[in-house]
């Protein structure tokens, strides 16, 4: 599964992404199961609002954190999330 | 005791509240305790909302609604409400039985996060016999309705040797209803289902059979629905990781209020497992005698302790252990380094001679009746 660059990504509301104070991370919950994320992966799914598309993400990222590259890095990400359906593109 | 250090306990992530026993079905493989009859005090809202506060502090953040059958309880929503607020992912894990629109609305409203409803077979008179309630035609209608309000929608089908031969019209069926997530269960032999074992324990051809399409099947609608397959133990060679290890991860609530590490502990004798409403949940999982009984590996016994598996599966299930060898530090027998493994085979032998004898005796239902028959 691809990503399409100029297709809006929000996040599955079928999924909900939320910060766990005991475990100090960010987690996604979804029937049985749990997945624990680090701090970058939780960043770009923070971005997955329904308002932006992959090549503002990263634009918005890269701003973000004061640098430049993140494209490739993002993208992969990007697609195991929407194959494990954490995230869509309508 | 195991586990005695402090520093080892990692915190409890989910929590499975049983709000009550009471079921109008009579499913003879239900996993509550076959003398639940006996048990007929319930924890009110009051207990239930400290309950869900004070393990949610320690990090708990699944949360499950069960029972029997937790609709019969009139204060679910309110139980629903109080979790939402307190940052659960909340399930609520029904037969179906008495779930209308109004509530499936009222409970969305409340902030649930997903409904799992069960079904006993694919076809009504299949299902009808084994619930022991007609109750087929209503449950397909839940599911549709937990869709159309916008749930995640689980199905949960128990699997043994009544309906094991409709696997795939019980996969055609989950797709028609438009399951986003399929829960193969296929039956742990605990309380009810222990007691009639001949009558649901599958031949291996069977289960062979069963899995090879469940696995097609799930080949084929990879992306669309996530299949949960829970393996058939008793065909295996080596335990499952019970409850991911003692005390790890895993609480149950009780009815009544018992904390259980899980939910057959009741079964163990001497574990004098707490009440919530004694202790907090604080002390109950870190101090109590019955959390800590098999934390670790000290309490393992040959060929447990030294074996280099042991911290994969931990030994297996105490509740098996205990009901098939009647030790409950023995090994699962289901390990085949078990010097009791022989049981499994026997159980299996004597479940294939039920089902090829004429007079095979009938299923035990899961009622009030039979429980204080039994117990
Ligand atoms: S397994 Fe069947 S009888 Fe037992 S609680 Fe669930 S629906 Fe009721
Ligand atoms: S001997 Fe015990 S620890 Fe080793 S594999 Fe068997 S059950 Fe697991």
């Amino acid at each position: 599964m691809s990503i399409n660059p100029d297709q809006i990504i929000k996040f599955s509301p079928m999924h909900r992404l939320q910060w766990e104070e005991v475990q100090q991370k960010d987690v996604i919950l979804y029937p049985e199961g749990m997945v624990e994320l680090n701090q970058s992966s939780a960043e770009i799914l923070k971005m997955c609002d329904g308002t932006r598309n992959l090549t503002q993400i990263v634009s918005d990222l890269e701003q973000q954190f004061a640098t430049t590259g993140l494209v490739n890095d993002i993208t992969a990400f990007l697609e195991v999330a929407l194959k494990n359906g954490w995230i869509q593109q309508k | 005791m195991a586990g005695s250090n402090k520093n080892n306990i990692t915190p409890p992530r989910w929590l499975l509240a049983e709000l009550t026993y009471a079921c109008p079905l009579q499913c003879p493989y239900c996993s509550n305790p076959i003398d639940y009859a006996k048990y007929q005090s319930e924890l009110d809202t009051e207990d239930w909302k400290r309950v869900l506060t004070q393990a949610r502090k320690m990090g708990a953040v699944q949360l499950g609604f069960s029972g029997g059958e937790p609709l019969t309880r009139k204060d679910l929503p309110e139980l629903v409400k109080h979790a939402r607020g307190l940052g659960y992912y909340s399930n609520l894990i029904t037969s179906g039985y008495g779930l209308t629109e109004e509530k499936i609305i009222e409970l969305k409203e409340a902030g649930l996060d997903h409904i799992q409803v069960s079904i006993q077979a694919s076809s009504q008179e299949l299902n009808d016999h084994i619930a022991g309630t007609e109750s087929f035609q209503h449950k397909k209608e839940v599911a549709h309705l937990v869709k159309k309000h916008g749930y995640p929608m689980v199905l949960c089908v128990v699997i043994h040797r009544e309906n094991i031969h409709q696997m795939p019209q019980i996969l055609e069926m989950a797709e028609e209803l438009g399951a986003d997530y399929l829960e193969l269960a296929n039956t742990q032999y605990y309380g009810w289902a222990h007691a009639n074992r001949d009558l649901l324990l599958p031949t291996k051809e069977q289960f062979e059979q069963a899995e090879q399409i469940a696995q097609a099947f799930k080949e084929k609608v990879a992306g669309k629905m996530k299949i949960y397959y829970v393996v058939p133990d008793f065909h295996e060679d080596r335990p499952k990781a019970c409850m991911n290890g003692w005390g790890t991860t895993f609480l149950t609530i009780a009815p009544d209020g018992v904390a259980l590490p899980c939910h057959s502990a009741r079964e163990l004798p001497g574990l004098d497992c707490p009440n919530v409403k004694d202790y907090s949940i604080d002390q109950i999982w870190n101090e109590s005698k019955a959390f800590n009984f098999f934390r670790g590996y000290e309490w393992m016994k040959e060929p447990c302790s030294s074996c280099d598996e042991k911290e994969k599966d931990f030994g297996g299930c105490r509740c098996q252990a205990y009901l098939l060898t009647g030790d409950m530090y023995a090994a699962d027998p289901v390990c085949s380094k078990s010097p009791n493994h022989s049981v499994i085979q026997e159980a299996i032998d004597s479940a294939r001679a039920s089902a090829l004898s004429d007079h095979e005796k009938p299923l035990i239902f899961r009622n009030s009746k039979n429980s204080k028959k039994l117990s």
